[in-house]
């Protein structure tokens, strides 16, 4: 097979480029999950100023596309002498526009709580940001398990389109590859099998995770 | 009994334009029982939800142990919520939580109790209303009657001076109305001070000091249980006493 021959020495790059992808991946769901938090308390329980940050900043990252906000970071900000390089830049933009996506998903789960819940927390004497922490959230974050997964599976996918800014992540690899051999269907029906392969065990990951911490009463299987 | 617990003063609460509570006071002394009757509507809630101050009343005034609770600092209010236990109509229990741990969040969190002395307790007010051999099921597990009594034993589990009981068996099938109100009985007979807002006349015989008819936000008429079940002056009390008295039977639940 032509193709194993020719591949066998890109098998060093592309193992980088998977790594690339995969740091870009995690590092974007990790502290997306973090900034979405933030978020979703600023939006839904912060003062005035911080519901309009917050939400604001939530509408705004999701209502542009996030080419531009990853070109904007990496060419735009050059342009005030910010110069970041291909990975900085892709993984603050990513950070960013996950953790806006995450608050969405989160606050489904944060209104999905009943409010006598609530009432029945502060009436044992718990304040607000205890309520928070024990009863809110520990709940929020099961109901918003599959869709905190959809987000991880998108990021392996989207993360692609930084190979736009020149990062050699597992995409940009392919289609080097792809340039230099004419093997488009080839190494583009191989990297498809990688995507797949990442994401099945994403998937399994998942339903791992909502085994653990499966509570009698959030099950949403019945919904399959 | 002359032992002042709470006092409500003409309080009033407004949702929007409408006018929920126009004008209710009431002093309720320690150890007695009160039960709130009348058509949905009324403010008998809102009237539960002031006293705790999950919606503190526009105007008026509440005093806890002869202290205004109306116009204290919001930081202030948990600690005083703590002592004023509730009971929800559709029992809210803590959904990720077993029965034991919805019994000890509040000891182990509000009152920083340790864990070994804060599940001994909340052991102990599990058995008081019988469900200690559940204590690890979740609420998605337990029957309706089984959840009110588990939001019994939260409540009962922060040592409240008082307790509200709002509407605590009107979610619940028939036959499961009977375990509830039992362990209710036995807290009265206990000498927990109580407010329940509630249709079981055969409660209310049993055990209330006195029963208070509101309608339209405003107290109509209030006396003993049995002067106002069989001698209401009111002819709206009397009208409204019958209906329920047909519906939920002159006995009750014993």
């Amino acid at each position: 097979m032509r193709f194993i021959e020719k591949i066998i020495p890109y098998i060093p790059l592309l193992t980088k480029g998977l790594g690339i992808t995969l740091e870009l991946t995690i590092l974007s769901a990790f502290f997306g999950f973090i900034g979405a938090i933030f978020l979703v308390i600023g939006m839904l329980y912060g003062n005035r100023f911080f519901k309009i940050l917050s939400t604001g900043f939530v509408t705004l990252i999701r209502g542009t596309p996030m080419m531009v906000q990853l070109f904007l970071i990496y060419f735009g900000l050059p342009g005030i002498d910010i110069r970041l390089s291909p990975l900085t830049a892709s993984i603050i933009a990513f950070i960013i526009n996950s953790s806006a996506y995450q608050a969405e998903y989160l606050k489904g789960g944060f209104l999905a709580i009943s409010k006598e819940q609530l009432e029945a927390s502060y009436s044992i004497g718990l304040n607000k940001w205890k309520t928070i922490q024990y009863i809110i959230f520990p709940q929020a974050l099961r109901f918003a398990i599959p869709a905190l997964s959809n987000e991880i599976v998108y990021l392996i996918q989207y993360t692609s389109v930084a190979y736009t800014i020149g990062l050699p992540e597992l995409f940009y690899i392919s289609k080097n590859f792809a340039s230099k051999t004419y093997m488009n269907i080839e190494i583009y029906v191989f990297i498809g099998i990688v995507y797949l392969i990442l994401i099945y065990i994403v998937t399994r990951a998942t339903e791992i995770i909502q085994k653990k911490f499966y509570i009698p009463g959030f099950d949403l299987s019945h919904l399959k | 009994m002359a032992d002042e617990l709470l006092k409500v003063e003409s309080i009033e609460k407004s949702f929007g334009k409408q006018k929920v509570l126009d004008g209710v006071s009431f002093i309720l002394n320690k150890g007695e029982v009160k039960v709130i009757v009348g058509p949905s509507g009324t403010g008998k809630s809102t009237l539960l939800r002031c006293i705790n101050l999950l919606n503190p009343p526009d105007k008026g005034k509440i005093y806890l142990q002869n202290k205004e609770i109306t116009s204290l600092k919001h930081t202030l209010v948990p600690a005083v919520r703590q002592k004023i236990g509730m009971v929800f109509q559709h029992f809210a229990l803590f959904n990720h939580l077993t029965a034991i741990d919805n019994v000890a969040l509040g000891l182990l969190k509000v009152r920083k109790m340790n864990k070994t002395d804060a599940y001994k307790k909340a052991i102990d007010e599990l058995n008081r209303v019988g469900l200690a051999d559940h204590k690890d099921k979740y609420p998605a597990q337990l029957s309706g009657g089984q959840k009110q009594r588990v939001g019994i034993a939260r409540a009962l589990a922060m040592d409240p001076l008082l307790i509200l009981f709002d509407e605590p068996t009107s979610a619940l099938d028939p036959e499961l109305i009977g375990e509830v109100l039992a362990v209710m009985q036995a807290l009265a007979k206990d000498g927990m001070t109580m407010i329940c807002v509630t249709h079981e006349m055969g409660f209310a015989k049993s055990v209330a000091n006195e029963v208070i008819f509101m309608e339209k936000g405003k107290i109509i008429e209030q006396g003993l249980p049995e002067e106002l079940f069989s001698n209401a002056k009111n002819p709206r009390t009397r009208e409204f006493l019958s209906k329920i008295s047909q519906l939920y039977g002159e006995t009750g639940h014993k």
